[in-house]
């Protein structure tokens, strides 16, 4: 393949893995933004769905089914996170931190005693070929991706036209000013933090036929979203799509000419820099 | 008796955020030894004024100078060193030390000079000057307790304490009046005179009583601006400051 | 977090506290010696790991317990002092000393570059600064695999020339060599903090990570200590690193990795943070527990993530902690 077809086979790879992370980034960006808290366990919500869709599509043959059954249990999950881990510790951010780091690991070790070590497969649902000149391209891809930009524009419409959408904005805003006028914040923690997992687990559901399921791909998943977030600004849906766009495109070009360790030291090193030059570092506050 | 060059001297010094202007070219002068008053309306500049003064807020443009030095671009803990000294607004003691650990930080800075300061101090020498400090203020015996235990007038005390450790030159006091019962506030007040026989002192209040017993001299601000300076009397009678602060 | 209360650094009666300090942490030090004379072979070769990692998990508490600013990076400091160590050892066939010597330089330099840059956030910034810089760190090691041996490492048997004593030459993987060292890496760590956080210094730390703003209206460059703590805190670090490649003889990617920073945040709160000998204790406890899970499954991590819940929820203050809380506040 000559440099224009690689080129064009990155940049397709790029906005596929590019669309995928921003569901992903999105969800963690929102608990960021909402809730004021890092979920380190984020990534695992990402894995849960990859892994919990395997097994659905494996037992009941119909992949539609698990792209739709491992979002709802793993937003359960979450719930119950939040529920008796979250809210005990009053969303306190050290504490946060650590705890969601032990649920990272717990998450992690229960899915490897279940599941197994190996990563496994799911064929995908459908097989076609979209034909370029220069190669044919996996059509399901093309399907995720359009899945994807189709999720986002709806988690869009959520988050600007409905109410529970008004009411995670303001609480963003200005915690008090929105308990101060009514505003359940319990609740509206709770259905921030389960919607950022169940964005995550859609995502990782949705590339189980591309990347096959494995207990240890949160963590990837995760270190990505930190990237999007911290690049494209919490709580922001433009950035968010702008960075993970960012982030996947340079990815696959860098992946495809030189290697992908370096994309990744670049990705990270890009990260560094974006929160030394941003005055008010992650919340976009300016201090003085 | 003042003396003719200012101690301290702000000139044409602005603040803005955003599109407001908070402080808008103020020229400040205080002279050494006096007790100094600024008062005004909320948002009428004082506290963002005497940040820019101690450092905690960069200005937009202007300049501060202090013993004749420009201390414009100095940071505020520099500024610490000079004898420029701010006690908060609200309460900022280390609520989970102790007093005399309270203390004894600001203590310890003078002390600390050069690397072998810095590693190793005669513990005597801490402990002597907070002891000092503590007499100073009346809260002598109570050393070994949480600062959080201390009630609130008690942390007033405290935080002034931490100031006197420092040895300034010009103490800046934000509000420290606030939330004092009217005998703690007379006892302060006989605080601040004697410290004002070896410091400055700037002072923002609002209780006017306080102005009127402790000040000589008083600065009204409003609007980012100041509209008048005088004795307490004659801004007790100045008609404008009536109209726009003490008429409400 | 760090929010159990904390030791009462000094009120004129403490300074006769001051002796049983200094003894408690020689008994220690004297109980540890001691054990390997009574200890199994397999018990000695656990406690030499304990300690080299407690000295990783006491650096580790100089920035996070006592100035307050939480690091998800110091796996870098670790394997800088490893990869420097091993790696002159490996390549150019070093002496122990100056490869040693290099780990604790390594360490250094590596915080100095990492803090003059990350230490410009604060908070969570700070936090996701340090994980990028790791994760840059580890990506880096793994790219150079051919002369780092990436994830699978390398040995350094035989490359390492033995201990020379008088006449005797004993090779650094001799059990009571090996035994001593740590003990002596761990007791350096040990003391330096103690005698750091009694300082006047640290009770500027102490005092940044209990109001930074306060503590910087009183006179000090607060970016100049913490950048001191960072440095200290890698440096011990590093120093750990450098002990650990000597001693076990490998050097490998996996300690560059996430978990291994995790590790001394881990060993740090359960122990207590906060407590000069929490590190040792925390990463005492989490390393048999461990040890003993690892024999029972395969997702002995597990037991990681229960234990820092269990700490999240209940138990802040941490071992240490909680009995400095309870009945010794003059620990420090």
């Amino acid at each position: 393949m000559n440099i224009e077809g690689q080129f064009v086979l990155a940049v397709l790879e790029g906005l596929v893995s590019g669309l995928v992370l921003a569901l992903t980034a999105l969800g963690l960006s929102l608990v960021f933004g909402v809730m004021r808290i890092v979920n380190v366990a984020h990534g695992e919500f990402f894995m849960l769905g990859a892994v919990i869709a395997w097994y659905v599509s494996t037992a009941s043959g119909s992949f539609a089914l698990a792209v739709l059954a491992a979002p709802v249990l793993v937003g359960a999950i979450a719930l119950s996170i939040e529920r008796f881990v979250l809210r005990p510790i009053h969303y306190a951010p050290e504490a946060t931190i650590v705890a969601t780091i032990g649920l990272l690991y717990i998450l992690e070790q229960l899915v490897l005693i279940v599941f197994g070590p190996s990563p496994r497969p799911v064929a995908p649902p459908f097989y076609f070929r979209v034909d370029f000149p220069w190669f044919g391209y996996s059509g399901y891809k093309l399907v995720v991706a359009g899945l994807a930009a189709a999720l986002l524009a709806a988690t869009w419409l959520i988050i600007t036209r409905t109410r529970l959408g008004l009411y995670m904005r303001a609480t963003q805003q200005d915690r008090e000013m929105a308990q101060a006028f009514g505003v359940p914040v319990h609740r509206i923690y709770a259905a921030a933090f389960s919607l950022g997992a169940v964005l995550a687990a859609v995502a990782g559901a949705l590339v189980v036929p591309v990347r096959q399921a494995y207990y240890l791909m949160g963590l990837d998943a995760l270190l990505l979203s930190f990237m999007v977030v911290i690049i494209g600004g919490l709580g922001d849906l433009r950035g968010t799509l702008a960075a993970s766009l960012l982030i996947g495109l340079t990815d696959g070009v860098v992946s495809i000419f030189f290697s992908p360790t370096l994309a990744r030291i670049v990705a990270s090193l890009l990260v560094v820099l974006v929160l030394i030059a941003r005055p008010g570092g992650l919340s976009g506050e300016t201090t003085q | 008796m003042a003396s003719l060059t200012p101690l301290l001297e702000t000139v044409a010094l602005t603040r803005t955020f955003g599109g407001l202007c908070a402080v808008g070219a103020v020229d400040f002068r205080l002279h050494r030894g006096e007790i100094r008053a600024i008062i005004g309306p909320n948002g009428a500049g004082k506290t963002t004024l005497v940040s820019m003064i101690c450092g905690r807020i960069r200005p937009t443009s202007g300049r501060i100078v202090f013993r004749g030095r420009d201390i414009t671009q100095l940071p505020a803990h520099a500024r610490v060193a000079l004898g420029i000294v701010y006690t908060f607004q609200v309460i900022s003691v280390f609520k989970r030390l102790s007093i005399y650990d309270n203390v004894a930080l600001p203590a310890q800075r003078r002390l600390m000079r050069g690397l072998r300061g810095r590693l190793a101090l005669r513990g005597r020498a801490v402990t002597e000057r907070v002891d000092a400090v503590l007499g100073e203020v009346g809260l002598r015996g109570a050393a070994g307790r949480p600062a959080a235990s201390l009630p609130y007038g008690h942390q007033r005390l405290l935080e002034l304490a931490m100031a006197l450790a420092l040895e300034p030159e010009m103490l800046v006091l934000d509000e420290p009046t606030q939330g004092l019962a009217s005998d703690e506030i007379a006892g302060l007040s006989a605080l601040l005179r004697r410290i004002a026989q070896e410091a400055t002192v700037l002072l923002i209040e609002h209780n006017m009583q306080v102005v009127l017993d402790l000040s000589q001299r008083v600065t009204v601000m409003d609007g980012g601006r100041i509209i008048a300076e005088g004795t307490p009397r004659e801004i007790e009678a100045n008609p404008e400051v009536q109209r726009v602060y003490l008429g409400r | 977090m760090m929010e159990g209360p904390v030791a009462e650094l000094g009120p004129a009666a403490a300074e006769e506290r001051r002796r049983p300090v200094r003894a408690l942490h020689l008994a220690i030090l004297a109980a540890l010696l001691a054990a390997q004379f009574v200890a199994s072979p397999f018990q000695r070769s656990l406690l030499a790991r304990i300690m080299v990692l407690g000295a990783y998990a006491a650096g580790y508490n100089v920035l996070v317990g006592y100035t307050g600013l939480m690091s998800l990076g110091h796996a870098m400091f670790f394997a800088a002092g490893m990869y420097a160590t091993g790696l002159l050892t490996y390549y150019a066939g070093a002496g122990a000393a100056a490869a040693f010597a290099a780990g604790l330089a390594a360490g250094v330099v590596v915080s100095i570059v990492v803090g003059v840059i990350a230490l410009r956030t604060s908070g969570v910034a700070f936090l996701i600064v340090t994980l990028m810089f790791a994760q840059v760190f580890y990506l880096t090691a793994l790219y150079f695999n051919r002369i780092t041996g990436g994830d699978q490492g390398l040995i350094l048997a035989g490359r390492l020339a033995p201990l020379r004593l008088g006449s005797l030459e004993v090779p650094f993987t001799d059990p009571a060599v090996r035994y001593n060292l740590a003990l002596g890496v761990f007791a350096a760590c040990f003391l330096l903090t103690l005698w750091l956080v009694r300082s006047p210094v640290g009770r500027v730390l102490i005092a940044v990570r209990e109001n930074e703003e306060r503590t910087r209206m009183l006179g000090y460059n607060t970016f100049a200590y913490k950048l001191v703590a960072l440095v200290v805190s890698g440096g011990l670090s590093g120093m750990a690193g450098g002990g650990y490649t000597l001693l076990f003889s490998y050097l490998g990617a996996s300690f560059a990795s996430v978990l291994f920073s995790i590790y001394p945040l881990l060993w740090t709160l359960l122990g207590g943070a906060g407590t000069t000998i929490g590190p040792l204790v925390g990463t005492a406890v989490m390393t048999y527990l461990l040890d003993l899970a690892s024999g029972v499954t395969d997702s002995y991590l597990i037991v990681v993530g229960v234990a820092l819940v269990l700490i999240a929820i209940r138990f802040p203050a941490g071992i240490m902690g909680t009995i400095r809380a309870r009945w010794a506040r003059w620990l420090p």
